[in-house]
């Protein structure tokens, strides 16, 4: 059997799977902001009530912690130590109050400038002693293509820190100011991480389950919770992927479609292509650090079923706040799901408070309650609709540098929403009526999220790069480099990346009998100097696609026949 | 966080898949390095600077510009379309307001690419600046163009392009024609006999560094765009200036070109030419985008960069100054030496061979304009080619007096379209292209 955990922001969904009897049991427990921890076990405990440990053979969360602790700035003091060379002004990518500017250069074919001075890295290293920082980031400009600087800057530190986090591990794409902010909260969040780690390896093994915990990442995958230990900032919007993994099964194959997970305070949408959810080409931002995390594309709109309805120029206007829950549920200010209880779509509430709520608004326009419910709920659902529509014509904006991709470019245009979270159904039905899309709500709409969790499969990227003309091909995330000779091609760099995918995905807990490689780019280019061709410079791109994890087809079909 | 003072818009178009052949210096890896130094430089997460999705270019977009011969296709790639909307992309993004300034980093380059184009000269065959400008001209309300060529070719197409209209004020600061490719851009070629001084022509000795550029930048381009007063300024920004340049002798720098943006303002910079790959255009570029942004740029030194090695000598700086004297004395006889030069006369004829020397094309031309006092003046050219192909092209400007437009349609109908293999006319008070072919040519 399977659990999947989600630790949202108001509550813990948990599931507990098998292939023979579809969703064994689900729970809701409280999310307790200030202890995470304990929301996971609440949520354990609830949903193996009666179940042997034995019997449990996948466990996957999905935490808000490493979120939370960048949005509320709880973050661990981290020196950064960053090797920038000519460029823009590093000083300007200041993460923290201990960020050091260190000389040293590499260019962009990974060829040395100007070498890092080491005596300078010990006076940096002492200051940070000084300081009390034990934690360290190390990022250098081009070290994807040459990591040589960061190795040599850890030589320095390694024996003085706790822990040093290197930027070329990070991804093996190019972006020298999000590569620093990537390496700044890995290292920021890496206690808080690593503390909630070991007290549930800890509580679980007091439990008797011993297997090995997988934790979710942004872009729809698992890894090992061991693995997540060098890379907590992967964890981070794990959340919104749980959802988007938790409506793959139902999206129909060969066909785009967009999913809406509508929550209390925002909407989250993200698309889907053949199944296949679309990543961010860049990586996460949050709180204004713009990272190498890589993601599922999401776009969170400041609109859910609690969102606080006021009115101006007329109109009314929905969210962005959320004051609390609905009036209904005794709840400060009104919010769309008021005006449902006022138009009898919903019950189990105080339907005269949600109308006291919305009685001013309703004056205000010169409406009866009744009107002025039925116009917040459908202004809410096609503002949700626009939003979308924007989501589209952004994704399919972003640009592409080849003439056949430009040509030929792929539009995004999908033909069916899914919808899921709290409120899915009463939205679904009100789309129904404003929209030309097929809609469908995800079965088990409110847990579907923890069903994400619980079967995305292991995820990961490599990044190889290639140049016969120096003679190296080199994957620095990977710790790989080896010589190569002029006959080096596009299909040997090919070959190497998905053996090196292969390794890794491994390493991170994925099926090896069942790995869904591809190359997502694979470019080559000969390199002319004067007028003859001096060598190639090829760059490839591999992946694990995110997708579900296989042998699960029957659980999902119970799924889907609501079991 | 990095914020840019200028909100700036960038078309980034590399096309790594085109090249005119696997060894030309305009190849799939031009913009390889660039691309690199770009995205690790973070360029496109500053905030204010904006990527944009280049459109392509329409056929009617092209006819507004050029008389391509045989006919639009047989002259261009895919490539040339989505270079050109680059451009186009990047001017409707600026007019429409969504950014404040904008920069088309796109490949192949246009500046060589006359009006009349039998095939590539200088790696060009449509000019992406002109069929942007045209663009504009008919989409948005502005009327007074400036174009500042500071790629070290003199930019003999866009030259050609304008030569004959008063509201495009066309600057070239490039190497000495005696010296360089394509050969001209010599002071004394001012423009027609209808816009004398609205072509400008910079040319400087082999070897100009920074301070030769900047002198000849805030001496004369600077002091003639204040006077002309453009709605717009656009900045066919080639970049083989540099020092590290394989194919030309200059030693301008990332610096310099970026200090020159600054104090040119562009309003739409488009790159031309600049085919050191990995040692210019990396930092150029990088330079270039943030002192668009308004952003400092103080950090952006290419690897080998030493200001004082590259230092032109005392005498560059004279020959420069002595110039610059001369191009500002044309600029302000420029009424005078238009008088002249109309006299009394009807129509002028002028005859020159072209060359292109990326396809191997001679063709020959002879041109007639109108001289009128009303407006600029509608021309004809019967264009022929080593290729066969004999043509007429007649041009009727923007904003043509009834006199013009009726003896442009005069020539066209009347045309012996037995003697060419097609006869075009652009009637540009219209925004209509039209073209007879010699139905004898197709038996």
């Amino acid at each position: 059997m399977i659990i999947g955990l989600d630790v949202g922001g108001t509550h813990t969904d948990v599931v507990l799977l098998s292939n023979e009897s579809g969703l064994v049991n689900a729970a809701k427990v409280p999310t307790d902001p200030a202890n995470l921890f304990h929301s996971v076990l609440a949520g354990l405990e609830e949903v193996t009530r009666g179940i042997a440990p034995g019997d449990i053979n996948r466990v996957v969360l999905s935490t808000t912690l490493t979120t939370n602790a960048i949005v509320q700035n709880k973050l661990e003091p981290v020196g950064m130590v960053v090797c920038s060379g000519p460029g823009i002004d590093p000083e300007l990518y200041r993460c923290g109050a201990h960020y050091h500017v260190v000389s040293g250069a590499i260019d962009h074919r990974g060829r040395e400038i100007k070498p890092v001075n080491r005596d300078e890295i010990k006076t940096v290293a002492n200051r940070l002693l000084q300081e009390g920082v034990r934690i360290v980031g190390v990022v250098g400009k081009f070290s994807p293509r040459n990591p040589a600087h960061e190795l040599a800057i850890r030589d320095v530190l390694k024996d003085s820190f706790d822990r040093v986090f290197l930027g070329h591990q990070i991804s093996g794409n190019l972006n020298f100011p999000r590569r620093i902010a990537t390496a700044f909260l890995n290292a920021a969040v890496y206690p808080i991480h690593l503390k909630f780690y070991e007290a549930v390896r800890k509580s679980l093994d007091a439990k008797g389950l011993t297997l090995q915990i997988r934790i979710l990442k942004a872009d729809g995958g698992n890894m090992k919770f061991d693995a997540s230990i060098n890379f907590p900032g992967q964890t981070i919007f794990s959340g919104p992927a749980a959802s988007v993994m938790g409506s793959i099964a139902f999206a129909p194959e060969k066909e785009d479609s967009l999913v809406m997970d509508i929550g209390g305070t925002t909407t989250d949408m993200a698309i889907l292509v053949n199944r296949v959810p679309l990543l961010d080409p860049l990586g996460i931002e949050i709180n204004n650090y713009k990272t190498l995390i890589r993601s599922i594309d999401t776009f969170s709109v400041g609109l859910g079923g609690d969102s606080a309805v006021t009115y101006s120029d007329g109109r009314f206007i929905i969210g962005p706040e959320r004051l609390g829950p609905a009036m209904a549920y005794g709840g400060p200010a009104p919010t769309p799901t008021d005006a449902l209880f006022i138009l009898g779509r919903m019950n189990g509430g105080d339907r005269e408070r949600a109308a006291k709520g919305i009685e001013p608004l309703a004056q205000a326009l010169g409406l009866t309650v009744e009107a002025a419910a039925a116009e917040i709920f459908d202004s809410a659902c096609r503002s949700l609709l626009s939003k979308a529509q924007d989501m589209i014509f952004r994704v399919n904006s972003h640009p592409v540098y080849t003439v056949n991709e430009l040509l030929d470019g792929y539009k995004v245009t999908p033909k069916k929403i899914l919808v899921l979270g709290g409120p899915a159904p009463y939205f679904a039905e009100q789309f129904r009526q404003v929209c030309d899309y097929e809609i469908e709500v995800v079965p088990r709409w409110s847990v579907a999220n923890a069903i994400g969790a619980a079967l995305a499969r292991t995820t990961c990227e490599v990044v190889l790069f290639a140049d016969t003309e120096q003679a190296i091909a080199t994957a620095p995330n990977e710790n790989f480099s080896r010589q190569i000779d002029p006959s080096f091609d596009g299909q040997s760099a090919v070959k190497i990346a998905l053996e090196l995918l292969r390794e890794k995905a491994i390493g991170r807990g994925a099926n090896p009998d069942y790995l869904e490689m591809e190359v997502l780019e694979n470019q080559q280019f000969n390199m002319v100097r004067g007028f003859s061709t001096t060598g190639k410079n090829i760059r490839v791109k591999v992946q694990v696609k995110p997708g579900l994890i296989h042998g699960y087809d029957r659980l999902l079909e119970k799924i889907a026949a609501g079991l | 966080m990095l914020r840019a003072k200028n909100r700036t818009g960038l078309v980034f178009f590399p096309a790594f898949d085109w090249a005119i052949s696997p060894t030309h210096p305009e190849r799939e890896e031009r913009l390889l390095y660039t691309q690199d130094q770009v995205f690790e430089e973070g360029l496109f997460d500053i905030n204010g600077i904006k990527e944009f999705k280049p459109d392509l270019v329409t056929i009617n977009d092209i006819q507004r510009v050029h008389f391509c011969v045989p006919d639009v296709w047989s002259v261009t790639t895919e490539s040339h379309f989505i270079s050109a909307g680059g451009a186009k992309t990047i001017g409707m993004a600026v007019l429409e307001k969504q950014v404040d300034r904008g920069f088309a980093l796109v490949r192949p380059p246009g500046h060589h690419a006359m009006r009349v184009v039998h095939g590539a000269r200088g790696f060009c065959n449509i000019n992406i600046e002109a069929v942007m400008v045209e663009y504009l001209r008919e989409a948005y309300p502005i009327n007074r163009v400036a174009i500042v060529d500071t790629d070290c070719h003199h930019g003999d197409g866009t030259q050609d392009i304008y030569w004959h209209d008063p509201d495009t004020l066309f600057i070239s600061i490039h190497q000495d024609g005696r010296t360089l490719y394509p050969g001209s851009g010599f002071m004394d070629e001012l423009g027609g006999p209808t816009a004398i001084g609205k072509t400008i022509n910079i040319p400087l000795p082999p070897h100009t560094s920074e301070e030769g550029f900047l002198y000849a930048t805030e001496h004369v381009i600077l002091p003639i765009l204040e006077e002309f007063k453009p709605d717009i300024i656009i900045n066919s920004a080639g970049q083989d200036n540099h020092f590290t340049d394989p194919i030309t002798h200059m030693n301008f720098s990332a610096q310099g070109y970026a200090t020159l943006t600054r104090l040119l303002k562009p309003d739409i910079a488009v790159l031309e030419g600049g085919y050191s790959i990995e040692g210019a255009l990396p930092y150029v570029n990088v330079g270039i985008v943030l002192a668009m942004a308004g952003l400092d740029y103080s950090g952006v030194k290419e690897p080998d960069y030493e200001p004082e090695r590259i230092r032109q000598s005392p005498e560059i700086s004279r020959w420069i100054e002595d110039t610059s004297k001369i191009v500002l004395a044309a600029w302000r006889q420029r009424e005078r030496i238009q008088e002249e030069q109309q006299a009394s006369r009807q129509f002028i004829e002028r005859s020159r061979n072209i060359f292109y020397d990326t396809d191997s094309i001679a063709e020959t031309q002879k041109e007639t304009i109108r001289v009128c006092r009303d407006c600029s003046g509608v021309f004809k050219i019967d264009s022929s080619s080593s290729r066969g192909l004999h043509i007429l092209a007649i041009h009727i400007p923007r904003k043509a007096c009834g006199k013009c437009v009726e003896t442009g349609h005069h020539w066209f109908d009347t045309a012996d379209a037995g003697g060419f293999d097609k006869v075009f006319l652009q009637d540009r008070t219209e925004d209509k292209f039209l073209e007879r072919k010699n139905h004898a040519a197709d038996r």
